[in-house]
């Protein structure tokens, strides 16, 4: 799964495409994991922006618990962003609208994480 | 075949409150806004076609206890929780004093799936044939230690009826009583077993105390294998999919979004949550049912899975 990536400030935003489900999750998982590890080192949030993201199966809502933990581990933050309708459906029958900070829109997200990074994505 | 639901509950019987019957019967008048009937049948019309499931009627307390009718003289239930007191006076009333012929089939030996034993009348009777069924090797051992004193005055050695401990082996198919039945492994502490069922042309999967890993392919695959196009499932989803993957993970349970998805790869016609958490009310379980069917919707594929939420007192003809 492509996974495209724009730092604003000190806020990374991560998009997944497409469908996840059981034959792409780990390969999400890799794709995902330097960014967490970045995230450790430098506090880096995440952002995922997944406006792109047209369905998740529960292998791939395993592969968003397991980033959660991680960050929640390393005293890191990673939130939601700009779920198409029926993934919001999804995260809020398997409650994980209760494990993930979710937000409208991606400027949302990064205005929760620091005025910087929604100034710089306000920048372009 | 039909499955009769006896016990639905998981982990430990629950009992509604009387508040919880004064919150309901209150808000079934504000309902019905001054409405009168004419006879009890008009009331009932009305509560069945007017109102919530989870207000007019409750899912229920007992512990596990699934009967499956045969057509046979002989009688078929998984498990023996504390909804075996009221499956025990339903074989008693129906055998009229003739003895019965019981078939259990065992998913394992936790307190709530053999609680209801030491109430199960036909054990008292003599005459009565209990055929235990299960893989455990613990399976005879459980059923007459919690019979033992101090925990019950009645030691087992006492009952009545002729009771038989049966080993069946995971993957082994055995024919019984005219039903083939193949046991299968579940991950649950202490190892539980799942049972299907088959009679030609129906078949039924009871599968409860069970949690699937996410990550283990081979574990699912060898459960799509166990479910395939089945014509019913009982499956345990106690949990909410994020719960059952982080809090309670390794707690041995699943989830209704895992149920689905299982249930769809096997194409099963009918999937029915089971082994409701306790902590839930009537309104939450109705809840986590109409989001159930919600996610079946959005997920589908070629065939539609039906899906209902058991509750005590449950009848699905297969």
């Amino acid at each position: 799964m492509p996974l495209a990536h724009q730092l604003y400030d000190t806020a990374l935003v991560l998009a997944p495409t497409g469908r996840l489900d059981h034959d792409n999750c780990e390969a999400f998982r890799e794709e995902l994991a330097p960014h967490l590890e970045r995230s450790a080192k430098d506090g880096t949030s995440i952002v995922l922006d997944l406006s792109g993201l047209e369905y998740v199966s529960s292998a791939g809502l395993r592969c968003f618990m397991l980033a959660a933990k991680q960050a929640k581990a390393q005293h890191s933050r990673i939130v939601i962003a700009s779920m198409q309708p029926v993934v919001a459906e999804i995260f809020q029958i398997a409650r994980f609208n209760l494990v993930f900070e979710a937000y409208p829109k991606v400027r949302d997200a990064l205005a929760a994480m620091s005025p910087a990074a929604a100034a710089a994505f306000d920048r372009g | 075949m039909r499955v009769r639901f006896w016990g639905t509950r998981g982990s430990i019987p629950v009992a509604l409150t009387s508040a919880d019957i004064r919150d309901k019967v209150a808000v079934a008048l504000m309902r019905a806004g001054g409405r009168s009937f004419e006879s009890i049948g008009e009331a009932y019309a009305y509560a069945e076609q007017h109102l919530d499931f989870s207000l007019s009627h409750t899912f229920g307390g007992h512990s596990a206890c699934v009967e499956l009718e045969t057509g046979h003289d002989e009688y078929f239930v998984c498990d023996l929780g504390s909804g075996a007191r009221p499956f025990g006076a339903h074989v008693l009333a129906r055998q009229s004093g003739r003895p019965a012929t019981v078939n259990v089939f065992m998913s394992h030996v936790h307190w709530d799936h053999i609680m209801g034993f030491p109430f199960f009348g036909p054990a008292y009777v003599p005459g009565t044939r209990i055929r235990i069924h299960g893989c455990h090797d613990v399976l005879e051992h459980a059923f007459r230690l919690q019979q033992a004193p101090p925990c019950f005055p009645v030691e087992f050695a006492q009952l009545s009826a002729d009771i038989e401990f049966v080993r069946l082996t995971p993957g082994e198919a055995r024919e019984i009583s005219g039903i083939r039945v193949t046991p299968a492994a579940q991950m649950h502490s202490g190892d539980s077993f799942g049972y299907r069922f088959e009679a030609p042309g129906k078949s039924f999967v009871y599968t409860t105390d069970s949690e699937h890993k996410l990550e283990n392919r081979a574990q699912t695959e060898r459960f799509v294998r166990f479910f395939q196009e089945a014509d019913l499932v009982v499956f345990d989803a106690m949990y909410s999919l994020a719960d059952a993957i982080s809090v309670k993970a390794d707690w041995g349970h699943s989830s209704n979004i895992i149920g689905v998805e299982l249930c769809q790869m096997a194409r099963v016609k009918h999937l029915v949550l089971f082994h409701h958490e306790p902590a839930y009310d009537d309104a939450t379980i109705e809840g986590v049912l109409r989001e159930t069917r919600r996610f079946e919707e959005l997920t589908r594929g070629t065939q539609a899975l039906q899906v209902s939420a058991a509750y005590d007192g449950l009848e699905i003809e297969v």
